[in-house]
C-alpha cells in the first residue's frame, strides 16, 4: 500500500496488469499514436517548409553573438523584474494573509478587497493604470517601475492565499500546543505556526516566481528591455517573426520547466518527510 | 459619463467578446484537458509521453508569448485565422495544460481501493474511469477548475495585445479618445471582476450540490496540491 500511494503508481492502478492480449493491443495503439504524432509535426515541418520558415539563414542568426547578447540582455531584465518583485510581494503577501486572518474585523476587511481585486482583475489593467491612468493626474513612472509595480500589486495577493493556504493548513494540535505552553496568539503564530507555514508553501511560493516570470512578459506593452520586449525589438530589425518568437518562448520554457521541477521536487520531498514521521 | 452613453454599443461589443473569448476558450481547454489528462493515466505509452510534453510546454509559456506567436507567427507559415480565434486558440491550448493536471491531480485523490474494486467486478480501463475514478474526482476538481476559469478570464485581457477588441481593448480606446482614464478601469474592471467572482458562484454552487454530506479534503490542503501549478 505504501509504495502504491505514491502518485507515479496511482494511476498505474487504473488499469490491469496486461495479458498477452492487452499487451498486442496496447502494442498496436501505441504504433498508431506513435504515427499521428510523427505525422502531425511533420505536418507542422511541411508548413513552415512551405512557406520558406525552414531558411537555415533564418535561424543561424541567434547563434551571432551579438544577438545572443541582445537577448541575453533582455532575459538579464526579465530576471531582474522577477527577482525584485518577488523580494518586495512575498513578504507583502504574507503580511497579507496575517491582516486577512487579522480578528480585527476592519483590518481583515480591507485584506480581503485588496486580495480579491488585484486577484480578479487582470495584470495588464494594472500596466495600463500606471500607463495611461496615473500620467493624467500628473503621476508618472520610468518603465521599469511600471512594469514592477503591478507585477508587486497582483502577486502580493495571490501569495496571500497561498500564506493563507499554508497557515490553515498547520495542524490544529499546533495551536493548541503552543496554548499550553503559555504562548499568546501572536507569539504562537510567530514562533510555531509561520515557521511550519512557510516550510509548507515553499513549493507554491516557487511557482509563484514562475507566475511573475510570466507576468514579466508585458514589459512588451510598456517598453521594458525584458526578453520578450528585446524579441520584439528583433523582429523589427530581422523581420524573422516566427523564429524570434520561437526562440523567445523556448527561453520562457526552459526557464519555468526547472522551476516547475524544483518545485514539485521540494513538494514531493516535504511529502515523503511528513508520511515518514 | 458622455464618454459612456455614446459608445453603449461599442462597450457592449467589447464586453460580448470578452465573454465569448472566456467562455469559448475555457469550454475547449475542459475538452482538450480532459482528453489530456486521459491520456497521461492511460496505458498507451506514447499517449503519456504526447501529453506530459503538452502539459510542460504550455503550462511553462507565457500566454502573451503564446498569443503573439499565434497571431502574429501563424500567417508566416500559411496559416491566416482571424485575431479573434487566434485568442481563442491561445487560451485553450494554455488552459487545457492547467485543466489537465487538475484532472490528474483530482483523478489520484480517489482511494486506489476503489479503482481496484471496479477492476474486480470487471470494468476496464475507460469503464473504471467513466463510472467510478472521474466521477468521485471531479468533486475534488471544482475548486481547482474555478481557478483555471478566472485565470482565462485574466488571461482574456491579454488578447488585446493582438489587437482583439475586447472590454480592455475597447475601454483603452475609448480612454484615449475621451480621457476618461479612471472611468474606463472601473468598467473593465467591474466586468472582469464580475465575471471571476460570477464563475467562483457558480463552482461553489455546483460543489455544494455535489457535496455527499461532509467534504473529503478541507480547502487548504487543496489548494496546497502545487501540481497544478501556477497560471496566468
Amino acid at each position: 500500500m505504501s509504495a502504491a500511494s505514491n502518485s507515479s503508481t496511482a494511476t498505474q492502478v487504473l488499469f490491469d496488469a496486461p495479458g498477452p492480449k492487452g499487451r498486442r493491443r496496447i502494442l498496436i495503439l501505441s504504433i498508431l499514436s506513435v504515427v499521428a504524432i510523427l505525422a502531425i509535426l511533420a505536418g507542422a515541418l511541411w508548413q513552415f517548409h512551405a512557406n520558406g520558415q525552414l531558411d537555415p539563414n533564418k535561424w543561424v542568426v541567434y547563434l551571432r553573438a551579438d544577438y545572443i547578447a541582445f537577448l541575453g540582455q533582455g532575459l538579464w531584465g526579465t530576471l531582474k523584474v522577477t527577482a525584485l518583485a518577488a523580494v518586495v510581494a512575498f513578504p507583502l503577501g504574507l503580511l497579507l494573509a496575517l491582516a486577512r486572518l487579522s480578528r480585527v474585523k476592519l483590518v481583515s476587511t480591507l485584506a480581503a478587497v485588496w486580495i480579491e481585486f488585484y486577484r480578479g482583475i487582470p495584470m495588464l489593467l494594472v500596466v495600463y493604470a500606471f500607463l495611461l491612468a496615473l500620467p493624467a493626474f500628473g503621476v508618472t513612472f520610468p518603465r521599469f517601475w511600471m512594469l514592477v509595480i503591478p507585477m508587486i500589486l497582483v502577486s502580493s495577493a495571490s501569495t496571500a492565499e497561498v500564506f493563507r493556504a499554508g497557515i490553515n493548513a498547520v495542524d490544529k494540535g499546533q495551536h493548541e500546543a503552543a496554548a499550553a505552553i503559555g504562548l499568546g496568539r501572536r507569539d504562537a503564530m510567530a514562533s510555531v505556526i509561520l515557521p511550519q507555514a512557510v516550510r509548507l508553501v515553499l513549493p507554491s511560493l516557487i511557482l509563484a516566481l514562475v507566475s511573475l516570470l510570466k507576468d514579466s512578459t508585458l514589459g512588451y506593452v510598456v517598453s521594458y528591455n525584458e526578453l520578450q520586449f528585446q524579441g520584439k525589438t528583433l523582429v523589427s530589425i530581422t523581420r524573422y517573426l516566427v523564429q524570434t518568437y520561437l526562440v523567445v518562448s523556448v527561453i520562457y520554457i526552459v526557464i519555468n520547466f526547472l522551476l516547475t521541477r524544483i518545485a514539485l521536487a521540494l513538494d514531493a520531498r516535504m511529502k515523503a518527510r511528513s508520511a515518514a514521521s | 459619463m458622455d464618454a459612456i452613453r455614446e459608445n453603449i454599443p461599442l462597450l457592449l461589443q467589447g464586453i460580448g467578446t470578452t465573454v465569448a473569448l472566456t467562455l469559448l476558450g475555457y469550454t475547449f481547454a475542459l475538452i482538450l484537458g480532459t482528453v489530456l489528462a486521459v491520456a497521461r493515466v492511460s496505458p498507451i505509452p506514447p499517449l503519456r509521453w504526447a501529453a506530459t510534453v503538452y502539459v510542460e510546454i504550455f503550462r511553462n509559456i507565457p500566454l502573451l508569448s503564446l498569443l503573439i506567436l499565434i497571431s502574429f507567427g501563424l500567417p508566416d507559415v500559411g496559416l491566416l485565422l482571424p485575431y479573434f480565434w487566434c485568442g481563442v486558440l491561445g487560451l485553450t491550448l494554455s488552459s487545457a495544460a492547467f485543466v489537465c493536471e487538475n484532472v490528474r491531480s483530482g483523478i489520484n485523490t480517489v482511494p486506489i481501493g476503489h479503482a481496484e474494486a471496479a477492476r474486480s467486478i470487471g470494468l476496464g480501463f475507460f469503464g473504471t474511469l467513466r463510472f467510478v475514478v472521474l466521477p468521485q474526482a471531479f468533486r475534488t476538481m471544482i475548486q481547482p477548475l474555478v481557478n483555471v476559469f478566472i485565470g482565462t478570464v485574466i488571461g482574456s485581457a491579454l488578447c488585446s495585445a493582438i489587437a482583439v477588441q475586447e472590454i480592455t481593448w475597447v475601454t483603452q480606446t475609448l480612454n484615449i479618445r475621451y480621457a476618461q482614464a479612471v472611468l474606463m478601469f472601473l468598467i473593465a474592471g467591474a466586468v472582469y471582476l464580475i465575471l471571476s467572482l460570477g464563475g467562483a458562484a457558480v463552482g461553489s454552487a455546483i460543489e455544494r450540490a455535489v457535496a455527499p454530506g461532509g467534504r473529503g479534503r478541507s480547502e487548504a490542503t487543496r489548494r496546497l496540491d502545487v501540481t497544478a501549478g501556477a497560471q496566468a
